[in-house]
């Protein structure tokens, strides 16, 4: 199991401008955690679209930020929650293409693809949890999907 | 770089006219709703100057995420329907990587790899009408 050194910060999603800080803070976490310049990149490009997520679907909520570290190997987890109206078909939401707000429907199945770990929660009505982890040069795994 | 945080740029992001090509240059974070504002305002002014071509910058761009792929292509889309040809120049590496990675390769975008390369991409070809039939798009 991982263990987790604490939330580490806690930032409201509201607004547009509130992606800006989403991605500048995330951003700087990672950097500070010594992840290289692509996985940067890439965790920022998932928080943005995550955020973005929650902030149009989820009528706003928050991210917060939690340094972990397992075996060895430091990593960034981000919770995504919000108390939207919550996704009634997940498998639908997270296939390519599939959009409701008017995107190109990458946003959520791309996002996935972007980290190491993603685990959603969502319960319609009630809101929905998103959290993603992404490792400090993590070892080569396997691909998931097909 | 500055580890510092940027302040986020509000209001309208520039565009200039060089010639026959409207130049943009995109830098650090954009938000949503001005790569939106930015959408319209290429739209008009392509119609205002006449110009043939677009020329967006992004080397100063660190992320590009599904939502400001969109607007790119979107941009691309909509010059198109205005008789302008777009180029986005300067991608930076990692942003390629994660843009393919993401499922937004984005295939109606042309790209150059700097403005420079842009601008003579979009001096080579130049918006002839020819005459022997409808006119050639690329798909």
């Amino acid at each position: 199991m991982h263990t987790a050194a604490g939330v580490e910060a806690c930032l409201p999603i509201r607004s547009d401008l509130d992606l800006v800080w989403v991605r500048q803070h995330v951003r700087q976490a990672a950097a500070r955690l010594g992840f290289g310049l692509v996985a940067q990149t890439k965790l920022v490009t998932a928080a943005s679209e995550l955020a973005r997520n929650t902030l149009v679907h989820g009528g706003g909520g928050q991210m917060e930020v939690t340094h972990v570290s397992s075996a060895g190997a430091q990593g960034l987890r981000l919770a995504f929650t919000d108390e939207g109206p919550g996704i009634a078909d997940l498998d639908r939401a997270l296939s390519d293409g599939y959009t409701s707000g008017g995107g190109l429907g990458m946003g959520l199945s791309g996002a996935r693809r972007l980290v190491h770990d993603f685990h959603i929660d969502s319960t319609p009505g009630d809101g929905t949890t998103v959290r993603v982890t992404c490792w400090v040069a993590q070892p080569p795994r396997p691909r998931e999907e097909a | 770089m500055s580890d510092a945080y940027l302040r986020p740029v509000t209001g309208h992001v520039p565009v200039l006219r060089l010639g026959d090509v409207l130049l943009v240059t995109l830098q650090g974070d954009l938000h949503d709703s001005m790569a939106q504002q930015l959408q319209q305002d290429l739209a008009e002014t392509i119609v205002r100057t006449g110009v043939h071509g677009v020329l967006i910058d992004i080397s100063g761009v660190e992320i590009v995420d599904s939502f400001l792929g969109r607007v790119l292509a979107e941009i691309a889309a909509q010059a198109k329907l205005l008789a302008a040809r777009t180029v986005v120049a300067g991608m930076r590496p990692a942003v390629a990587i994660t843009l393919v990675e993401l499922g937004l390769t984005l295939p109606g975008l042309r790209t150059a790899l700097s403005t420079e390369a842009g601008m003579e991409l979009l001096a080579q070809q130049p918006p002839v009408t020819r005459p022997g039939g409808p006119r050639q798009e690329s798909p």
